[in-house]
């Protein structure tokens, strides 16, 4: 019985991923006719050749890694010194912090107010909105303090405090180090963020040239935008079209060269996952 | 304990706040950056209740009370918008939750350390898909000529042959909620499998001593370890109950389905920012926020009240 059930999920989460892969290097009409089940048939890489011919997709993608890196950065600098000093029992702020820090994980301004609000910091289209918005993930720095309060011995700050040590010295020469299965968990939490972030995009960014991957993405595998051939026009459906036969294989290229990034990295990031994640989730 | 170590010499309050400086520098950054972007835009909420001018910015207009909520209860969107939002929390609540349980719970029984590591890092991998990829595999895989998903639900008759899955009105929450489980449970089956790790290898042995079946081991050993984490994580979600996913929801939006996927947060992107109605979209967003909140609350009062467990 849990042996099916096992099974069973594996399949229905593995099929269609494996699915992407094979038809996008299959013959487009064999996939449409639901021959290709098993294995790619007459593969061809056509899909992927449109792909990097398009001017689009490679702005999106530099856009992209250019507010993932600095956004994960920032992230980190904020929430790493944050939930360390938070995690200090005789930090007695923390008690009004904390709260403070909670409330707005359940009440916000809305969209709206936000909006307006990035519109009056002069933020709406710059690449700022996207590396500044989201500095901290209030949820992400729970995690962390509780990853610090419970797996770092306090008798080591006692310690480092009899040496002589400050708290900025011991937080980065004792508290980091050690604690590099919760900060792989955070930086991947915030790297897979930024990339799939098409929300901000969408609200405050209508510059062709600053637009991210998932936008460019949309406007590819959603609204039905033609390939251009390289022109990376951004217009609409008819502009230099391709073979309609192709769309779809061009669909699933686009699908795994924009995902593959943010899988590549997970492998070496989930041992860490159930050690370091769900020490801070449980305990709130 | 030990005495506090302060650098500031001071009495009381100040000592007692001020005491560690470092510290405050630390969490400075944080502080700075909820302030502005967390609890600016709260303070932006009396825009709900302005007239919004746009010389006089977010919070200079004149007071328009309670005229921009009396014109969306009394608008024609009001329920449309009100039932969509809560059927598609409703039931991805009801199927979505209990998901991750059951397949903890499968997970933990499998014996093999590679199998089981294999299942996990499998299900685990649609978290990481772009909801702009999901929503965009959904239209392919449902396509109703060429769709490959499509195709076999119609060969098995699961489906009728003339359904659009991705047109059709009475499909798209189906289609919400199942798409949402296939990305997510096995991601939030994981706060699970560790809850479950923690069982004390002697209860199991005790169950077995006592001839407990499998089923009854689950009943009394593994669900009672777990309960504090599904109660928790009930309220935590109860509190995002009408906070359906944006994203998704707007991804999958089209004329076709309009009437049952316009939810609270698309309106309020359709008639607030893009028809710049401020004002409006304010009070429709605070209406939806008061809402979550109250089933916050709520939620959490009467976990307090029959199991003792509570978030705040």
């Amino acid at each position: 019985m849990v042996a099916v059930i096992g099974i069973a999920a594996f399949i229905m989460v593995a099929y269609p991923l494996y699915f992407i892969i094979i038809a996008s290097v299959s013959n487009s009409t064999m996939v449409n006719q639901g021959q290709v089940i098993l294995w790619p048939k007459a593969v061809n890489f056509y899909g992927y050749e449109q792909i990097f011919k398009d001017s689009r997709i490679w702005q999106g993608y530099m856009n992209t890694i250019i507010y993932t890196v600095l956004g994960t950065l920032l992230n980190l600098l904020v929430t790493l010194p944050a939930a360390y000093a938070l995690s200090q029992r005789k930090f007695k702020a923390r008690r009004f912090i904390m709260p403070m820090f909670v409330i707005t994980m359940y009440f916000g301004g809305g969209m709206i107010p936000t909006y307006l609000l990035i519109r009056d910091l002069n933020l709406l289209n710059t690449p700022w909105v996207m590396i500044v918005n989201g500095a901290v993930s209030v949820y992400n720095l729970i995690i962390t303090r509780t990853f610090f309060e419970t797996s770092i011995p306090e008798e080591l700050h006692e310690a480092a405090t009899l040496d002589g040590c400050s708290h900025f010295r011991y937080f980065l020469s004792v508290v980091v180090p050690l604690s590099k299965a919760v900060i792989s968990v955070i930086t991947l939490y915030y790297m897979v963020g930024h990339w799939n972030d098409f929300f901000n995009a969408l609200l405050y960014i209508n510059t062709d040239r600053l637009q991210p991957l998932q936008i460019v993405l949309r406007n590819i595998l959603l609204s039905n935008q033609a390939f251009a051939g390289g022109a990376g026009s951004g217009a609409g459906a008819g502009a230099g079209s391709y073979a309609q036969q192709f769309a779809d294989q061009i669909k699933y290229a686009v699908i795994i060269v924009s995902t593959v990034p943010v899988l590549i990295i997970y492998p070496f990031i989930q041992k860490y996952f159930e050690k370091g994640v769900m020490i801070g989730a449980v305990k709130g | 304990m030990k005495p506090a170590q302060t650098t500031l010499r001071g009495s009381g309050w100040l000592r007692k706040y001020a005491g560690h400086y470092q510290l405050w520098i630390m969490v400075l950054p944080a502080v700075i950056y909820i302030a502005i972007f967390c609890y600016g835009p709260m303070y932006g909420i009396q825009l709900a209740f302005r007239e919004f001018d746009f010389s006089k910015g977010l919070t200079g207009g004149d007071w328009a009370g309670f005229k921009y909520f009396e014109q969306y209860f009394n608008s024609p969107m009001f329920w449309p918008t009100l039932r969509n939002t809560f059927i598609i929390a409703f039931f991805s609540i009801l199927l979505g939750f209990p998901m991750p349980i059951l397949l903890a719970l499968v997970v933990n029984s499998i014996r093999s350390n590679r199998r089981k590591r294999i299942l996990q890092t499998t299900v685990y991998m649609p978290y990481f898909i772009s909801t702009v990829v999901l929503v965009a595999l959904l239209q392919i895989m449902l396509s109703p000529t060429t769709g490959l998903l499509d195709g076999f639900l119609k060969a098995l008759h699961l489906i009728p042959a003339d359904t659009n899955l991705v047109g059709d009105p009475g499909a798209f929450v189906p289609v919400y909620v199942l798409s949402g489980i296939w990305q997510a449970c096995g991601w939030n089956s994981i706060i699970f499998i560790a809850a479950l790790s923690s069982v004390d290898g002697q209860q199991y042995d005790a169950a077995r001593i006592d001839g407990a079946n499998r089923w009854q081991t689950v009943w009394h050993v593994e669900i009672p370890a777990i309960l504090p984490t599904i109660i928790i994580l009930l309220i935590m979600n109860m509190g995002n109950i009408l906070s359906v996913g944006f994203e998704k929801t707007f991804l999958m939006q089209n004329s076709l389905n309009k009437p049952v996927s316009e939810v609270i947060s698309t309106y309020v992107f359709n008639v607030g920012v893009k028809s710049n109605q401020f004002s409006f979209g304010s009070a429709v967003g605070l209406f939806n926020t008061v809402i979550n909140f109250t089933f916050l609350i709520l939620a959490n009062s009467l976990a307090k009240r029959t199991s003792k467990i509570s978030l705040m």
